[in-house]
């Protein structure tokens, strides 16, 4: 069974995600809540490793309570990142056998 | 007697996720009810605090970037945001609230106005107080 890895900072700020995107095995799913959405939008310091991680299989989420709390626009999120709401959090939770919580 | 000073704050965390955005608000707000002189300045992940269209219902937070549209009545009017944060996340001026104060002949300004970094460094150097969030 795979593991789901969150991340809540901004990868501006903290290496938090940049460390995830590292650790994380080809079967793992990221998702990116509070801060952390902030990410997931196109040309940005840290949108071509998550691009990377995408074609690599790894599956990347973002939260879309985060995103619309921030006014970002969804239109311009990174291609292969899955928006999913608090139910779909609560569905990778329990479809994942752990979650790493990354802080 | 009233003591007016020029304060300079400087914003650089993104909003909802800590409370530090809120709080800083919270403090100008009450500088410019002291009649102060107030500057603000966005930077790094503060440039999120500014964008169009936030709505954290859904996290169950109170949308406090509508408060940015109050502080023209405070006669704080001078907001400024680094280019460089923005594009580096991706953004432009676009992604912005539109923030407008009347000038005294009721003319309609901007108060947001994006400027490279260097420019920043002489409003730092113009305050008298600097307060960082």
């Amino acid at each position: 069974m795979a593991t789901l890895h969150t991340v809540n900072k901004s990868p501006f700020e903290r290496n938090s995600l940049e460390t995830c995107l590292s650790l994380c095995r080809f079967d793992a799913s990221v998702l990116l809540i509070e801060d952390a959405v902030v990410g997931a939008l196109q040309n940005t310091l840290i949108s071509k490793q998550i691009s990377e991680a995408v074609e690599s299989g790894i599956r990347v989420f973002a939260l879309n309570e985060d995103l619309e709390a921030r006014g970002l626009p969804l239109s311009r999120l990174i291609e292969g990142i899955t928006i999913v709401d608090y139910a779909g959090f609560v569905d990778l939770a329990a479809q994942n056998s752990k979650v790493q919580s990354w802080l | 007697m009233s003591v007016s000073k020029s304060f300079v704050c400087i914003n650089r965390k993104a909003p909802y996720g800590t409370i530090y955005a809120l709080e800083a608000l919270e403090v100008v707000l009450i500088a410019g009810a002291f009649e102060q002189q107030v500057k603000l300045i966005f930077m790094d992940d503060g440039v999120y605090q500014l964008t169009r269209n936030q709505n954290p219902a859904g996290i169950g937070m109170k949308n406090f970037s509508k408060t940015f549209g109050a502080l023209s009545d405070y006669d704080v009017d001078q907001i400024f945001v680094d280019s460089e944060s923005l594009n580096l996340r991706g953004l432009d001026a676009t992604d912005l609230q539109r923030l407008t104060h009347e000038t005294n002949d009721a003319e309609e300004r901007l108060s947001i106005k994006v400027v490279p970094r260097k420019e920043l460094v002489d409003i730092i150097e113009s305050a008298d107080v600097l307060f960082n969030f």
